[in-house]
């Protein structure tokens, strides 16, 4: 799950990590008000918005005066941001970020991440702040300094103390940002982030240092223990039909092609869209419907695929394992006749009870394409889709 | 031959009281030597109770005293299945595969520190299980669908190794073992900790490794499988159609920073010699090419 800056910004503080003054603003009075409320005589307004790259997009700017923030607000809230992580759809703006201004001197990178290969978390620090860490590690590879941490001793003084030094943090800096360090392990462990940066971390003219910019995403499966995270969640800024999956407890992402597919298991699911592509077709949708599909699940994942307009076949694919082919049928009938389907349904099962699956789909009296293989039923699908 | 399990080896389900954990002791049971097999069962508060003929202890280190089991299953709910590895880890069991789908990352990431020097292998979480067909099957994949035979299988996805079973079949193929080592980024044996174990075992003649996009677990297996196999391996990875920054059902299926993406897998493997197909129908016959 991801939050807003201003989210992750309020958790750091709860963890003594020094962050800009500044206020969430949901309208131009509140941008104002926050503006007024904050020292200095420059504001900084940043668009809310769950993607990186905002900058780019004209989603942070800096104001000058009261008028200022006033018409950056004003021009901010409800605009459409596109950003390089947006897609070219964008997102519309309707939280933003009132800060003070800050005198930056230096830009440092502090990121932590679940590493899968140590199978631990590792703290990655680099004196190259500001810019995108992927862009950094590809083009100089030696400004990325890495900690993997003992998940028994923690975080230690001693190696944070050492990754501000290969950071480049000047001296009087250094024990401020191990104790930054430590504080960000200490609230990634705590709140079960799988991934947390500040970038950039900042030196400011009074030597001090501040995450000018924070970016937290937490565990879905640990959610269950964290209510105060769970309270963060903006659906504005999820997928709608994401978000209707998971109230079913399916897994959906939209996709941009014109076939939809529910697949059990995520792996064939994954493997589905990459046949379809192979027969010079695209996936409109990723959709597993998990180990237990019921009539209900089917049904629900029958309509989300129908939802999308460019949706022109759908295609089933379901190795039935525990979860009987016979089963399947039953939902997919049941399923086809509720949705009042309208558009050519390719299904392929295999695996357990499957002649009588077959049997069911067959007797239905529904126009369904029936498939023997995946390769089988990927061509016919694809040839559906272009009216063959 | 296989490796991991066989006919002799005997098994506990920790949480089989459980609506999951019962249904699928009892297909497991069913399935060739399960009866003698599946042994025990652990619930804390629910034991001297039997289920199935099979009788329940409250802890694991009870369960292995009075039975002997040296593997156990896990079937616990997310929120309490860390501390039933970490049990069944304490109690020295030879293996502990564990079922459970959603377990929080940290939570994994304790258990990994916690087995350090221990000697209990952990398959999953999030896995299908592992089988060997013909003697014992241990977790949730349909035991039907497997004969007993040559070929190695080891995966990260559940119904996709279903599908690599069936396409061997049809070429007329068994499998010596088929594990799935589960769909989570922090996890227990790799793709390179069960092939190290089909190298080693003279009745697989062959592999089939199956991975997905997220992580490198495929690139470290093919260097290694370049420098040491010695027998041919055939792989296909899922997700060369998935957008980067989306997590494909699988906490561990998302292709991140510019790593993890298909593309980059299969021009790894076959670098290193291992046979690859893009085209997911084609594996059964793939393998079959390379015997």
């Amino acid at each position: 799950m991801k939050v807003h800056e201003y989210q992750a910004k309020a958790i750091l503080s709860q963890y003594g990590v020094p962050t800009p003054e500044g206020f969430p603003a949901f309208s131009v009075k509140e941008a104002l008000d926050a503006a007024k409320k904050l020292a200095g005589n420059a504001w900084v307004v940043k668009a809310q918005i769950h993607a990186g790259g905002r900058g780019k997009g004209g989603g942070v700017k800096l104001a000058k005066s009261m008028q200022e923030v006033e018409q950056i607000a004003d021009s901010m809230l409800g605009m459409k941001l596109v950003t390089p992580q947006t897609g070219g759809e964008g997102r519309i703006v309707k939280r933003l970020l009132v800060e003070e201004g800050a005198d930056i001197r230096a830009e440092y990178y502090a990121g932590l991440v679940v590493d899968r290969v140590s199978q631990r978390v590792v703290l990655i620090g680099s004196s190259e702040g500001g810019t995108e860490i992927e862009e950094v590690a590809k083009d100089a590879p030696e400004r990325i300094n890495r900690v993997t941490i003992d998940p028994g001793c923690g975080l230690t003084e001693r190696d944070a103390l050492d990754l501000a030094e290969k950071m480049g943090i000047p001296g009087h800096a250094r024990k401020p940002a191990s104790d930054i360090f430590m504080s960000l392990y200490r609230a990634f462990v705590e709140k079960d982030a799988m991934l947390l940066e500040v970038n950039p971390l900042i030196l400011d003219g009074k030597g001090r240092l501040l995450a000018l910019d924070a970016k937290f995403n937490f565990d879905d499966n640990a959610l269950f223990r964290h209510p105060e995270i769970t309270a963060l969640r903006d659906l504005d800024e999820e997928d709608p039909a994401e978000i209707e999956a998971s109230r079913f407890g399916l897994s959906y992402i939209s996709l941009d092609g014109d076939i939809g597919c529910l697949v059990n298991g995520a792996g064939l699911a994954m493997a589905t869209m990459d046949i379809v592509k192979l027969y010079g077709a695209s996936p409109a949708n990723f959709l597993d419907v998990g180990g237990g599909a019921s009539v209900e699940k089917v049904t629900e994942a029958f309509k989300l695929m129908l939802a999308n307009p460019k949706v022109k076949v759908i295609l089933v694919n379901i190795f039935g394992g525990i979860m009987k082919c016979d089963v399947i049928a039953e939902g997919v009938v049941a399923a086809a006749r509720q949705v009042s389907l309208n558009v050519p349904l390719v299904v392929r099962l295999e695996g357990t009870n499957v002649e009588l699956g077959k049997k069911i789909l067959a007797e239905s009296g529904l126009p369904i394409i029936s498939a023997n293989t995946m390769m089988d039923a990927a061509r016919r699908a694809v040839e559906a889709s272009r009216g063959c | 031959m296989s490796i991991l399990v066989d006919r002799n080896t005997r098994v506990m389900t920790q949480g089989m009281t459980g609506k999951t954990g019962m249904f699928h002791t009892i297909q497991c049971k069913h399935y060739a030597n399960g009866k003698e097999c599946f042994v025990a069962g652990v619930t804390p508060g629910k034991g001297g109770q039997h289920f199935e003929g099979i009788p329940v202890y409250d802890t694991v280190k009870e369960a292995k005293e009075k039975t002997g089991a040296n593997v156990s299953v896990i079937y616990v709910p997310p929120p309490f299945a860390a501390a039933a590895i970490l049990e069944a880890v304490d109690a020295e069991l030879d293996l502990v595969i564990c079922i459970t789908e959603g377990i929080p990352v940290h939570d994994m990431i304790n258990v990994r520190y916690r087995m350090k020097e221990k000697k209990t292998l952990l398959i999953g979480p999030n896995c299908p299980g592992i089988i060997t067909p013909d003697e014992v099957k241990i977790g949730i994949m349909p035991g039907h669908i497997h004969k007993k035979g040559k070929i190695g299988v080891v995966s990260r996805s559940g119904t996709l190794t279903y599908e690599a079973v069936g396409q061997l079949m049809e070429v007329g193929l068994g499998q010596s073992t088929c594990v799935g080592i589960g769909g989570d980024p922090v996890n227990g044996m790799k793709h390179v900790d069960v092939m190290k174990l089909f190298n080693e075992d003279p009745e697989t003649e062959a592999v089939i490794m199956v991975g997905e996009i997220g992580g490198n677990d495929e690139e470290i297996c093919s260097r290694w499988i370049r420098e040491n196999m010695k027998k041919p391996v055939v792989g296909f990875i899922a997700g060369l159609t998935a957008p980067p920054g989306k997590r494909m059902g699988h906490a561990g299926a998302i292709i991140s920073g510019g790593e993890g993406g298909a593309e980059e897998k299969l021009a790894v493997m076959e670098e290193c010699g291992i046979k690859v197909t893009r085209n997911p129908s084609e594996i059964g016959r793939l393998l079959k090419s390379v015997l």
